[in-house]
């Protein structure tokens, strides 16, 4: 499934956060999104799923395999989110309940939208921690966040994000919080589940080097709009935009 | 695992000092005498054939009053009166300030304008004089009074929870729940009313307190309870008439003083054992 961001805006309070972007995910590709802070890729993020802080206009089109979810009603937009289009934050200290079991969190969602009993939830609950690599599933499943570590908290939000196979991952930052060796684990997970389940990702980053490990095609962002767009190879090579320019030469070690 | 679950079990260190067990223990006492009064008083509160104004003595612990009824059988029966209600008062503002306030604080907008301006409104008159007001032109009977103390507690309640709420509805966690497709209700009572229970549990607490006062304070002034009832503000109003014995207004406003007492000993205790921080940061200043 494919989902086209086209000429999102977003304003809050008169200030102009986004000014048109435009984005297109293709199924089986890590679409990386990148630009410094307050550039609007967080908003990019949260906008596409109808989530913005009170008082926030948008504009533009979202679209999923023909459905706009910027028009959409909540009630049709509450099937969505999590079931076709899920989201990984940055910070997995803080994007899990800190009073519910894993097996709670993992299982509540897929209960709700694919209807199933607690023991299939369970049992599908225990393949998903297998699958982001959690060792000792059993004992995981009733254990709370705050006994895990960061690196296995954001496998874990990841397999939550996972649950109900959604066709679309939104990971906002999510090895931004983790430290450098944990990151290069949590980055190759998400790229053998785009590959093996056919997943479209939007990463969010500020890190070219997180950009360059995985995606496939990068997009800069700029001031909320996209300032660049194209395969990986190309942009981080030969970049076009003197902004992409100028945030390649801040990478430290990698001055031509 | 073995030795989390072992910590668990031993009761917290705010729980072992000298005013927690203190409270406890008087709180506790007044509910065994609420449930087991007519199994504990010497007396039919209600009947009036003893000596009048008798002092305390042998024969009746807390005396007589001026109308030959034993003070202390009449003391225990109000326990029935007035804690149960006190009780239900705070439960029910609650959840009525509660629900306000978080929806207030979760939707925002025109709901939390509209709640809010509606608590500002209750706030911005004297509490007491605002229950008088209602008791009154409800007519004076204790539901009334108790209908007039939940109008002037709710709006605390409201305050503080949408607070908490507004709060928690930024963090991610709750985010992420809506963004697994929770509806907003269902984020609410899942994501957001657990982790503010805390704090409101602790205001609901030293609230009872403050509740009971109250509700006392309507009867004393005739608004709440009827003269026969036992109600401790009722008593120690008639013991004003017969201010010479001293007994009569004494022994019940020493009822309101202890159940006052305690459930605000346990409200602090409460507070130091649910917010360990806070309770850290006050050591630390006093040292």
């Amino acid at each position: 499934m494919t989902l086209t961001i086209s000429n999102l805006q977003v304003s809050i309070g008169g200030a102009k956060i986004l000014r048109g972007v435009d984005l297109a995910l293709q199924p089986g590709k890590v679409h990386g999104l990148a630009g410094e802070s307050g550039s609007g890729k967080t908003m990019t993020g949260l906008a596409t799923l109808g989530l913005l802080p009170h008082g926030a206009t948008t504009s533009g089109r979202v679209d999923l395999a023909g459905r706009d979810l910027l028009t959409m009603p909540v009630r049709e937009l509450n099937q969505v989110r999590g079931k076709e289009v899920a989201m990984v934050f940055q910070d997995p200290a803080t994007s899990l309940h800190p009073m519910l079991t894993v097996g709670r969190q993992l299982t509540e969602h897929m209960r709700h939208h694919l209807r199933l009993d607690k023991a299939t939830a369970r049992a599908k609950a225990f393949e998903l921690l297998g699958k982001v690599r959690i060792p000792g599933a059993e004992a995981a499943l009733k254990r709370y966040p705050h006994q895990f570590s960061g690196g296995m908290r954001q496998r874990i939000a990841i397999a939550v994000a996972l649950a109900c196979s959604p066709k679309v991952l939104i990971a906002d930052e999510p090895t931004t919080a983790l430290d450098v060796t944990v990151q290069a684990g949590v980055l190759r997970l998400l790229r053998s589940l785009c590959d093996d389940l056919g997943l479209a990702v939007l990463l969010v980053t500020h890190d070219l080097g997180v950009m360059s490990a995985v995606a496939d095609e990068v997009s800069v962002m700029k001031d909320g709009l996209v300032v660049e767009t194209g395969p990986r190879e190309r942009v981080l090579r030969t970049p076009s935009h003197a902004y992409t320019r100028s945030l390649l030469d801040a990478l430290p070690g990698e001055t031509a | 695992m073995s030795r989390l679950s072992r910590r668990r079990r031993r009761l917290p260190e705010a729980w072992r000092r000298p005013l927690a067990v203190v409270g406890g223990v008087i709180a506790l006492t007044w509910l065994i005498v609420a449930v087991a009064a007519p199994l504990l008083a010497p007396y039919d509160p209600l009947a009036q054939e003893l000596p009048r104004l008798a002092p305390p003595g042998p024969d009746h612990w807390f005396g007589t009053d001026q109308l030959g009824r034993d003070i202390f059988s009449r003391v225990l029966y109000g326990a029935r009166v007035s804690i149960p209600l006190t009780l239900l008062l705070v439960v029910l503002s609650v959840l009525i300030g509660g629900l306000l306030g978080a929806c207030a604080g979760y939707f925002g907008r025109w709901v939390d304008e509209t709640v809010m301006r509606f608590a500002d409104l209750v706030f911005a008159f004297p509490t007491v004089i605002l229950a008088m007001v209602v008791a009154a032109a409800l007519g004076a009977s204790l539901t009334n009074a108790v209908l007039a103390v939940l109008v002037v507690a709710w709006p605390s309640y409201a305050r503080v929870t949408r607070g908490l709420v507004m709060g928690m509805r930024e963090r991610e966690f709750v985010l992420s729940g809506r963004l697994l497709g929770f509806s907003a209700w269902r984020s609410l009572r899942l994501d957001v009313l657990p982790n503010v229970t805390g704090p409101i549990l602790v205001l609901a607490t030293l609230d009872i307190g403050t509740a009971l006062l109250l509700l006392s304070g309507l009867s004393f002034l005739g608004l709440g309870a009827k003269p026969p009832s036992p109600e401790w503000g009722a008593m120690v109003s008639s013991g004003v008439e017969v201010f010479d014995s001293w007994w009569v207004a004494t022994f019940p406003g020493l009822a309101i003083l202890t159940v006052v007492l305690a459930f605000n000993f346990l409200g602090d205790t409460l507070r130091d054992a649910l917010d360990p921080r806070t309770a850290r940061a006050i050591k630390v200043r006093a040292l």
